[in-house]
């Protein structure tokens, strides 16, 4: 029986909505997720169905939103914030980092924040440098934080319900171009566990590390490969912390090449911390290949279609890349 | 474990007119500045590491504000904290041992004197960050609101914090929505170094509250009846849902800012003539005048507070250092 087919932003409105039936200390906080239905059309309905008190519309005000979010979290309400753009996450970072990740370490535990701040990421769209970063690498280093990236709509719904069942801060960053794909998911409520990374295609020539979008380029670039006789596998990395290595060193160690592919900058991105742990581990021994990192350029995300399409991985990029990586054999 | 019966929910008129109200606040006035003489004597033997905040001479808009509130009302207080832990009804032994670095502290010696939270006291912690518990408090109070209860929220701060975005969205905020907290801003008169005439071009801090359209006060801070009276007011409003109320409670530090402080920043003349406004002693001058209490009775307040200080260093100086090990299990709340 073939399965029930919807968006991306469906199924996180899905989400929301069956946890909101399930729980009635859900509730979500955020611009213009009211009768505007949000930027990206996530909250769509949902002010119809639970009304202002728990779709609740707020003024622009990032820092006084996450602020109450987590304010309401310590006393035992599970709030759901939208960022409108993870840019602007910048304008709240105080209540981010110096409050929701460390009120339950340093007030000594007694007190959590059941909280679940979600922003599109990335680029794409056209909207320039201050609204389509990729920031998880701040986040992911911030002990306390939690920190996910669904890369798909059968991932966002079971990773987003995790998120809110979790007793800590969990950041959910949504790649905004994968807001209009499709892909099945079911209509029950299922959990994905946050700390497990996922292979999605296994091969036995090359592993790709991919993050949020990349990982359905990376896809993308394993089913070309194929028609030239490489053969590719790719862990969704999906939990950036907790970090799950299982996988990726397991396809280490069976392909020998390894090639760690993310939309943000190279400097001190994400990739870095997987290049390093592999560095550390026994899988190091099984490279016959330097790992190859495929990232975003060291620069602030451009305007123009042609310049914005050229700072972040492409598909031919990743495929010369792969190919690069398995020169002579 | 060293407590004391801190003054809550007095529905009596002012304090000073009722005399066992008067024996509790005198108690809790007590308390607040024993517990910090006793930590000043311990930094300065070296007993102590870190820094610290004392809130010597502002004692009586914790304890005026704490006396508005029920036990099930919620605080979120600021770096310079000790008096709004102890006003709210904290145990003094589990302070001392924070700050002693013991594993029985409030925090389990990770936090220290800026973060000592008590859930069971409804405390929402003490906050490193300048103005980082305003939004907190209103967010607190939005989920009394969703919850259809009617507790308040406290969030106490100082004149700086005003200078903070967080304080403009968090007001802006409960404005528009109308909650149940209370903004307490303890005007002391200086951010660190800089005086509120150098920091902002208004005369009284209250003026802020016209930008939000909520109803905001000037208070003596060094005069509890005052700050019970303006909180008990700000306090049934918002019990009644009738929203947020800024006090500015007009108080002094007689203490440098933390331990770094060489008062260079005001003179010698200025702190002597706050001393002689000191609240403690106002008010017990009041009581006595008033006949309240006898000269008698305030002694034995006093040293009373003084053994159950003393109790709380013997008991939190016997209790085991703060362990490494369980550093990184600490981190997340396992489900």
């Amino acid at each position: 029986m073939s399965q029930r087919v919807i968006t991306y932003a469906e199924a996180v409105r899905e989400a929301i909505g069956q946890a909101m039936e399930a729980d009635p200390s859900v509730f979500m906080l955020g611009e213009d997720i009211g009768i505007y239905g949000g930027a990206f059309g996530v909250s769509g309905d949902l002010i119809q169905r639970f009304g202002p008190e728990r779709i609740r519309d707020t003024p622009i005000s990032e820092l006084g939103i996450v602020g109450a979010a987590v304010g309401a979290a310590l006393v035992g309400m599970k709030p759901i914030v939208e960022i409108q753009f993870s840019d602007f996450t910048a304008q709240a970072m105080d209540q981010i980092v110096n409050q929701a990740a460390k009120i339950h370490f340093m007030l000594g535990g007694e007190l959590s924040v059941p909280m679940v701040l979600r922003a599109p990421t990335g680029s794409g769209t056209g909207a320039a440098a201050q609204h389509s970063q990729s920031l998880e690498s701040w986040f992911a280093h911030v002990p306390g934080l939690k920190v996910v990236m669904p890369s798909s709509p059968y991932e966002v719904k079971g990773l987003l319900l995790s998120a809110i069942d979790d007793p800590n801060p969990v950041i959910v960053l949504e790649h905004k171009l994968l807001y209009k794909t499709s892909g099945e998911v079911p209509e029950e409520m299922y959990r994905i566990p946050i700390g497990v990374s996922n292979l999605v295609r296994e091969g036995k020539d090359l592993v790709m590390v991919a993050t949020g979008i990349m990982v359905s380029r990376c896809l993308e670039a394993a089913q070309e490969l194929s028609a030239i006789g490489i053969d590719v596998s790719v862990v969704d990395v999906r939990s950036l912390t907790p970090l799950d290595m299982g996988p990726i060193e397991d396809q280490i160690r069976k392909t020998g090449r390894v090639m760690l592919v993310q939309e943000a900058p190279k400097h001190v991105g994400y990739m870095a911390e997987i290049a390093a742990r592999i560095s550390e581990g026994p899988a190091i021994y099984s490279l016959l290949e330097p790992i190859k990192r495929v990232c975003g350029m060291d620069v602030p995300i451009p305007y123009a279609p042609q310049l914005e399409k050229a700072v972040v991985p492409q598909l031919p990029g990743i495929i010369s890349a792969a190919q690069e990586l398995l020169r002579g054999v | 474990m060293a407590t004391i019966t801190p003054l809550l929910g007095n529905d009596a008129g002012a304090i000073s007119e009722s005399k066992e109200a008067a024996l509790a606040a005198l108690e809790s006035l007590h308390s607040i500045r024993s517990f910090e003489e006793a930590v000043d004597g311990l930094f300065a033997r070296g007993m102590m590491h870190g820094t610290m905040h004392l809130s010597i001479g502002q004692e009586a808009v914790a304890t005026g504000v704490c006396a508005a509130l029920k036990e099930s009302d919620f605080i979120t207080s600021t770096h310079r904290g000790h008096s709004h832990c102890i006003a709210k009804g904290a145990d003094l032994t589990r302070m001392m041992a924070e700050l002693l670095a013991k594993q029985t502290g409030y925090c389990r010696g990770r936090g220290g004197s800026m973060h000592i939270a008590d859930a069971k006291t409804g405390n929402l912690g003490a906050n490193g960050i300048v103005a980082g518990g305003i939004p907190i408090a209103t967010g607190a109070a939005l989920a009394q609101k969703m919850k259809g209860l009617d507790n308040v929220v406290v969030s106490f701060f100082g004149d700086g914090a005003t200078n903070e975005g967080a304080f403009h969205e968090a007001l802006n905020l409960a404005a528009v929505w109308q909650l149940p907290v209370i903004f307490v801003c303890e005007n002391n008169k200086y951010g660190m170094s800089n005086s509120t005439e150098f920091s902002m071009n208004i005369g009284h801090i209250a003026e802020r509250g016209a930008a939000y359209g909520i109803p905001a006060v000037t208070v003596d801070g060094n005069d509890i009846d005052a700050v019970y009276l303006a909180a008990k007011e700000a306090v049934d409003r918002a019990r009644q849902g009738g929203g947020p109320t800024l006090i500015e409670a007009e108080t002094y530090r007689h203490k440098g800012h933390s331990k770094s402080d060489k008062n260079l920043y005001r003179t010698k003349e200025e702190i002597e003539d706050w001393k002689l406004r000191d609240p403690i002693g106002k008010f017990e001058h009041l009581c006595m005048e008033k006949n309240l209490l006898t000269k008698e009775e305030v002694d034995q307040v006093n040293a009373k507070v003084r053994e159950t200080i003393r109790e709380a260093i013997r008991s939190a100086s016997e209790a085991p250092d703060s362990s490494p090990d369980e550093l990184i299990s600490s981190v997340f709340r396992v489900a």
